[in-house]
C-alpha cells in the first residue's frame, strides 16, 4: 500500500501550482470570466503545451499515458485556484468517450485536436425531464437512408460555447428509461440544425443549452456501437465525477485553510476570533471533512485506475460526501468570515459557489446515496 | 389553550383578504409572483398603499398611528400577506428607527419624523457595524465631535442595507472615548444629503447590490438630531435589536415557500415519476416542514407573552436562530428541486421589473442566488453564534 505520489507526478502538482500562482490572481481570474469566451484562450493553448490536455490519452493517440491519478492531482490544483477552462469538459467528459468509444479515424482527429488545443469539446447528456438519470432520454437519433436524424434538446453542457464538437447522447431505440438503446453521437457545434443558448453559471463557468432541430448526422459520426452506449457513458461520467471531486477537495482545502486564516487576524471583542472555542471547533470539524472526503478521493481514485468492479459504488459514496462536506465546509467559511464572506471581492465566496454547483453536477447527495444503496450488497 | 379564531378574528381576515384582492395595487402582486424585483418606486408605493390603510405600522403604539392589533391579528395578517408573496417593508425605519424615536425621542423628534416614516415619505437606512465592529458592535469607532450646535461626524459604517436609495441614516457614534466601550456610544439622525457622506457599493456573492460602505467625512450635523441623551445610545440601540428580532422567524413567508417549492417539485420529473413523490426528497421536506411548525408555536407563544405586556425577552434568540436555519433550508431544498438548472446565472433577473426568458423551468431562475444570498440571514442582526450567547448568559444563566 502505498498513499504518496511518485516523481513525475510531483512534478505535475508543482507545475499546476505554479500556473495558478503565476497565471490565476484572483482579480486575472474575474477578468478571465468577464471576457467574451468566459475563459482565456492563452490558458488554453499553455495547457497544451505542458501536456496536461494530453495527460489520459494513450500514447498511440498522442497522449502521455496518465492514469486517474493524475487526473486527480491536476484537477486538485484545478480547484484551488477555481479555474475556468473547460478542462473536464474537453478532456475528461468527451476526450474520455472518444478514447473509450471511438473508431481509430475518429480517436485520430479528435483526439489529435484535443491534445493539440486545436479542437475544444462538450458532451451533452443530460435532459430536463431526465434530472440526473444517464438513460431517462427523450432525445432521438432516428435511421434515415445511410446516416441519422437527430432531434430534442440537452440542458447545461458544460463547455458548450466554446466546443466545435459535442458528444450527443440519444436514444435509438426502446422507451424513454430503457437501458439498452441508448447510442453517442459526435455532432459539429455550428451544424445546421443545432442551436446553443450560452451563458455563464452561477459559479463562473460556461455552459449551454442546447437544441438538435433534425440535425443530419452521418453513419461515421456513430460514436461506439449503437444501442450500448449507457455502460460507456457511465463509466465516463464516473471519472469526470471522481474528478470534479478532486476539485472539490482542493476547493475545501483552501477554504477551510482561509477560514483558519480569517480567524487567526480578525479581531472581535478584543482577541483573534480563532480564540473562541466554537469557532476552534467549528474549523476542526471543516478540516476533518476535508480529510475524510479526501480519504474517499484517494479510494475512488485507486478504484477507477485499476478498473475494480466497485469503482462505481466507490464513486457514489464520494460524491455524496463531496455533497456534504463541501457544503459544510462552504457555509461555515461564510460563517466563519461573517459580512465580508457574502462579498463577492473576497475569494471565500467563490469557492462556497463552486462548492455549491459541484454539489449539483452529476448528481446530488440523495441521487448518489441512492446509487451507493443500490450498488452496495 | 385554544388554537381557533373568534368571529371578530375571522372578519379581520377577510377584510385583510378583500385589501389585497381590491385595495392593493394589483400590478405589484403581478411582479412578485412572477418573482420579479421590485424597483424603488414601486416598494415606496406599496408601502404608501398599506400606510393609507393604517397597516404600514404594526408595532407601534396607536397614538402614533400603530395598527393596535393583537397578536393573533399580526399573525393573521402575516398570513395573508405572505399568501399574495407582498413585498416584505423595508424595516429601517418602520421597524427600527421608528421605535427608538416614539420611545427615547423628544416630541420635537417625534413630530419631525414619525409622519414621514409612516408614510414612507422618507427612506431611512441603519448606521450600525463598521469594517471593525461586527459581532462586537460597542467597539466602534465612528466619532462625533461636539462643535457649538453641532456634531462633526468622521468613520465609516459597513452593510449599509440599500443606502443607495436612502434619505437618512440613523447612525451609532462615539462621542465619548475615555470610559467603558458600551458607554459614550450616541444615536444620532443623520440626513443623507449632507456634505462629506459618500456611498460605496458592496456587491455580494449572489451578484446583487444590496448592502454598502458608507463614509463619513467631517460631516456637520444638528445637534439637535440626537436621540435622547448622549452616551446612551447603546441602551437604545438594545431596544432596536429586540424588535429588529421579532418578526425574524418570518413564519409565514417560509410556509408560503414551502408550499411553493412542493408545488415545483410535483412539475420536476425524477426516474419518470414527480420528485416530489420521492420518498427521500419527501424525508428532506418533512424535516424543514416540522421544524417549521414547531417554530411557528414558539413564535406564536412569544407573541401572545408580548401581547400580555412587555418587550419580547431574549428567548426571541430562539426565533431568530431556528428562523434563519430553515428560510436557509428552503433555499437549498428549492436549489435540490432545480437540478441542473441551479446552475445557470442570468443577471439581469437581479434588476428590477426582469421579464425575460428564463432558462429552464421558470422556478428554478435564481435559485442559487437566493440559496448564496440567504447566508447573510446567519450573519446579520447578531449573528446566530451571538444569539446562542445570549441564550446562554440571559436564559440558561451560563
Amino acid at each position: 500500500m502505498d498513499f504518496s505520489l511518485s516523481e513525475e507526478q510531483i512534478l505535475l502538482q508543482d507545475s499546476v501550482v505554479r500556473f495558478v500562482q503565476d497565471e490565476y490572481e484572483f482579480e486575472k481570474r474575474r477578468k478571465i470570466i468577464s471576457s467574451e469566451d468566459g475563459f482565456s484562450r492563452d490558458n488554453w493553448k499553455t495547457f497544451a503545451e505542458l501536456g496536461w490536455l494530453a495527460m489520459p490519452f494513450p500514447e498511440e493517440m498522442g497522449g502521455i499515458d496518465g492514469t486517474p491519478v493524475e487526473t486527480m492531482v491536476l484537477m486538485e490544483s484545478i480547484g484551488k485556484g477555481l479555474i475556468v477552462e473547460p478542462y473536464l469538459a474537453t478532456v475528461v467528459l468527451a476526450g474520455g468517450l472518444i478514447k473509450e468509444a471511438g473508431s481509430p479515424a475518429q480517436q485520430e482527429e479528435l483526439i489529435g485536436g484535443i491534445v493539440d488545443g486545436s479542437t475544444m469539446m462538450a458532451f451533452a447528456y443530460a435532459e430536463a425531464q431526465g434530472r440526473y438519470n444517464l438513460a431517462d432520454l427523450v432525445t432521438t437519433a432516428s435511421q434515415q437512408g445511410d446516416g441519422w436524424v437527430l432531434k430534442g434538446s440537452k440542458c447545461v453542457v458544460l463547455g458548450g460555447p466554446s466546443a466545435d464538437k459535442l458528444v450527443v447522447s440519444a436514444r435509438t431505440s426502446g422507451d424513454q428509461m430503457d437501458s439498452n438503446g441508448i447510442s453517442l453521437f459526435i455532432v459539429d457545434a455550428n451544424a445546421s440544425g443545432v442551436s446553443r443558448r450560452n451563458y455563464t453559471t452561477v459559479d463562473g463557468n460556461q455552459a449551454s443549452d442546447i437544441t438538435f432541430n433534425n440535425v443530419s448526422l452521418a453513419n461515421s459520426d456513430l460514436l461506439g456501437a449503437e444501442g450500448n452506449a449507457l455502460p460507456i457513458i457511465e463509466k465516463i461520467i464516473d471519472e469526470a465525477t471522481a474528478a470534479v471531486c478532486a476539485e472539490a477537495v482542493g476547493a475545501m482545502e483552501v477554504t477551510y485553510q482561509a477560514s483558519v486564516e480569517y480567524a487567526k487576524t480578525r479581531e472581535q471583542f478584543g482577541v483573534a476570533i480563532g480564540q473562541f472555542q466554537v469557532l476552534q471547533h467549528r474549523m476542526v470539524e471543516m478540516f476533518m471533512e476535508t480529510e475524510q472526503t479526501k480519504s474517499l478521493l484517494y479510494l475512488a481514485i485507486m478504484k477507477l485506475a485499476e478498473g475494480a468492479d466497485d469503482a462505481a459504488k466507490t464513486v457514489s459514496a464520494l460524491k455524496a460526501k463531496v455533497g456534504t462536506a463541501g457544503r459544510f465546509v462552504g457555509q461555515q467559511a461564510i460563517q466563519i468570515h461573517g459580512g465580508m464572506g457574502m462579498t463577492d471581492e473576497m475569494s471565500v465566496g467563490h469557492y462556497f459557489k463552486r462548492l455549491t454547483m459541484i454539489n449539483t453536477l452529476f448528481g446530488s447527495v440523495d441521487h448518489h446515496m441512492k446509487r451507493f444503496a443500490q450498488l452496495s450488497d | 389553550m385554544d388554537l381557533s379564531f373568534s368571529a371578530e378574528e375571522l372578519a379581520f381576515r377577510d377584510e385583510v383578504r378583500r385589501f389585497f384582492k381590491e385595495e392593493y395595487p394589483k400590478d405589484l402582486l403581478e411582479k412578485r409572483s412572477k418573482g420579479q424585483v421590485l424597483s424603488k418606486d414601486d416598494i415606496v408605493r406599496s408601502q404608501k398603499a398599506l400606510a393609507a390603510k393604517g397597516w404600514a405600522a404594526m408595532n407601534w403604539p396607536v397614538e402614533h398611528g400603530g395598527t393596535g392589533w393583537t397578536a393573533t391579528q399580526r399573525y393573521i395578517y402575516e398570513e395573508e400577506a405572505a399568501a399574495v408573496d407582498l413585498q416584505p417593508l423595508v424595516p429601517f425605519g418602520l421597524s427600527m428607527v421608528a421605535p427608538v424615536i416614539y420611545t427615547f425621542g423628544n416630541d420635537e423628534q417625534k413630530k419631525r419624523f414619525l409622519p414621514d416614516i409612516l408614510e414612507s415619505n422618507v427612506w431611512w437606512c441603519q448606521g450600525y457595524s463598521e469594517p471593525g465592529a461586527g459581532s462586537d458592535l460597542a467597539s466602534l469607532k465612528t466619532k462625533a465631535v461636539r462643535d457649538d450646535d453641532h456634531y462633526v461626524v468622521t468613520g465609516t459604517k459597513t452593510w449599509t442595507t440599500l443606502a443607495q436609495h436612502a434619505d437618512w441614516i440613523f447612525c451609532l457614534v462615539r462621542t465619548d472615548g475615555s470610559g467603558k466601550k458600551q458607554e459614550g456610544i450616541s444615536f444620532l439622525l443623520i440626513d443623507m444629503k449632507s456634505p462629506g457622506i459618500s456611498v460605496r457599493p458592496i456587491i455580494t456573492i449572489d451578484g446583487g447590490h444590496e448592502v454598502n460602505e458608507t463614509h463619513f467625512e467631517e460631516v456637520r450635523v444638528p445637534a439637535e438630531n440626537l436621540i435622547g441623551e448622549e452616551g446612551k445610545g447603546w441602551t437604545y440601540a438594545k431596544v432596536l435589536l429586540t424588535h429588529e428580532r421579532t418578526g425574524i422567524a418570518a413564519v409565514a413567508r417560509s410556509k408560503r415557500s414551502l408550499s411553493k417549492i412542493k408545488k415545483f417539485a410535483a412539475k420536476q420529473m425524477n426516474g419518470g415519476l414527480p420528485l416530489l413523490e420521492d420518498e427521500t426528497f419527501r424525508r428532506r421536506i418533512s424535516e424543514i416542514e416540522i421544524e417549521l411548525m414547531a417554530l411557528e408555536m414558539t413564535d406564536l407563544r412569544t407573541l401572545a407573552a408580548v401581547s400580555l405586556g412587555g418587550a419580547p425577552g431574549p428567548e426571541s434568540s430562539i426565533l431568530k436562530i431556528k428562523g434563519t436555519e430553515i428560510q436557509q433550508a428552503l433555499t437549498e431544498l428549492a436549489m435540490e428541486v432545480s437540478g441542473y438548472y441551479a446552475m445557470p446565472f442570468i443577471p439581469e433577473s437581479l434588476e428590477p421589473g426582469w421579464n425575460g426568458d428564463p432558462i429552464g423551468p421558470e422556478e428554478a431562475v435564481g435559485t442559487a442566488s437566493k440559496y448564496f444570498n440567504m447566508r447573510k440571514t446567519s450573519i446579520y442582526g447578531g449573528s446566530n453564534e451571538i444569539q446562542k450567547n445570549i441564550i446562554s448568559k440571559a436564559v440558561l444563566r451560563l
